[in-house]
């Protein structure tokens, strides 16, 4: 049962809860306008200490499509933070007005504080450089929907593999799945940390890594690409020797398999060239949708809404 | 060679890391008792080659989890009457509370007051912690 839990962490929820949210977000592609009154009546805060208009309205989406109803800020400026009030007690006055609070902030871990205090689920829109789990519902339930299920496939990661919060995020979740083969894709500047690698070998799930996106696009089920931010380098020409280094071309395309799926968590900059969009292989912006369902299920689920009959 | 009298009444601390000492030393505030504490350094050890070795000529309760969080490999010695009495082999504690502080500068933890942040034993060989919120490692 997930009614009353938070999300947090992607490791919150066992493999049988996201699951169960799977299939509820695919009943919900089905049949949307079915959900349409699921949560009437329910307040969702939405907290957005750092802006992100992409994940606001997603959640904000989500929340109105299910019949309930938002409230929140995009500025912490405009909120009581910025008279100094602690996350604590922000939490605890929300929590008396809101059934679920969604909440974005620069600072690592504060979505667990404000599920401490809040005394109703928080789901964690991303903490720094830390968490953003429902991203990871999001590519899960895209995986899922254009492959059936996990088993077997073989993941192609491509681009920032060393500060792609997203990507590391997706790696240890799909290795909770048995028989998921990985291949990290990056310049040698930017290979996947120790920390995820741990993890994998101690599972004994294969892995290799290259710099070579053309040698290795003919193998992949899934090719995930990632941008390389500029906010992670001190060095502009570092960043602008890297940004370009993969970029996916309809060129590059034809290597792959037939029906391969291209993802990315967006925004792209250049790494998939625009041509590529007409690529039924291109599930990026259809990735986007399926955020917008999978949110619709996770509030369904945690609020304990009836599915309509 | 510097010889140190045998302890007739109180604790040693002994298996010490070399280079260790101090910092149990300073942990357990040693440098505030009135008691005789005697802190050898580089002492020839055949089952280390060098160690640290701490006596205390005192009952004091000893803070076990601040000394399984420096060096879990540590061996306590309780002397009464010239003899041990009992000798206690730490194991580094699975959680902790109130003694570790998150290194990392992005956590909440180091921007909100919160006294009671837990930390979970990760890596018991290199005795690394990682902290509840932000998962960030971290040693004492």
């Amino acid at each position: 049962m997930l009614k009353d839990k938070s999300l947090i962490a992607p490791s919150d929820f066992t493999l049988e809860e996201i699951e169960e949210l799977l299939r509820l977000a695919e009943r919900i592609i089905q049949k949307p306008e079915r959900y349409a009154d699921a949560c009437r009546g329910k307040l969702m805060a939405s907290l957005f200490y750092e802006p992100s208009t992409r994940t606001k309205f997603s959640f904000d989406a989500a929340m109105l499509r299910l019949g309930g109803n938002t409230l929140g800020f995009s500025d912490p400026n405009t909120s009581s933070a910025a008279k100094g009030e602690t996350i604590a007690d922000s939490a605890r006055t929300i929590g008396k007005y809101a059934d679920l609070i969604v909440v974005r902030h620069p600072k690592e871990g504060t979505a667990k504080l404000m599920s401490r205090y809040a005394g109703v689920p928080v789901i964690n829109a991303g903490d720094g450089g830390h968490h953003h789990p429902t991203q990871t519902m999001t590519d899960l339930l895209t995986i899922r929907h254009y492959k059936g299920n996990f088993n077997g496939l073989t993941v192609g990661v491509c681009g920032d593999l060393k500060f792609g919060r997203t990507i590391h995020s997706l790696v240890t979740c799909l290795a909770r799945y048995e028989n998921v083969r990985f291949r990290f894709i990056s310049p040698e500047e930017l290979t996947m940390p120790a920390f995820v690698k741990e993890e994998l070998n101690a599972k004994g799930i294969s892995y290799t890594e290259t710099t070579d996106l053309e040698g290795s696009i003919h193998e992949l089920d899934v090719l995930y690409m990632s941008r390389v931010q500029r906010e992670r380098f001190i060095s502009e020409e570092e960043y602008l020797r890297l940004k370009d280094y993969f970029i996916l071309t309809a060129e590059k395309m034809q290597l792959a398999k037939a029906d391969m799926i291209v993802m990315h968590p967006l925004p792209r900059i250049n790494e998939i060239a625009t041509e590529v969009d007409s690529d039924p292989r291109a599930a990026y912006f259809e990735q986007v949708r399926y955020g917008m369902f999978v949110r619709m299920a996770l509030i369904m689920k945690l609020l304990g809404a009836q599915e309509p009959a | 060679m510097i010889n140190v009298s045998k302890l007739k009444e109180g604790i040693v601390i002994d298996h010490i890391r070399a280079g260790h000492g101090y910092k149990i030393f300073q942990q357990l505030g040693l440098d505030r008792l009135d008691d005789v504490v005697v802190l050898m350094r580089n002492v020839d050890s055949e089952k280390m080659g060098k160690k640290d070795l701490i006596k205390i000529e005192s009952n004091l309760d000893l803070n076990l989890e601040v000394l399984g969080l420096i060096d879990p490999h540590v061996t306590i010695n309780y002397v009464k009457n010239g003899e041990r009495v009992n000798k206690v082999s730490l194991t580094p504690p699975q959680t902790v509370t109130g003694i570790l502080t998150c290194k990392n500068p992005r956590c909440i933890t180091n921007h909100e007051r919160i006294t009671d942040v837990k930390f979970h034993l990760v890596d018991a060989h290199t005795n690394q912690y990682a902290c509840e919120y932000c998962d960030v490692r971290t040693r004492l």
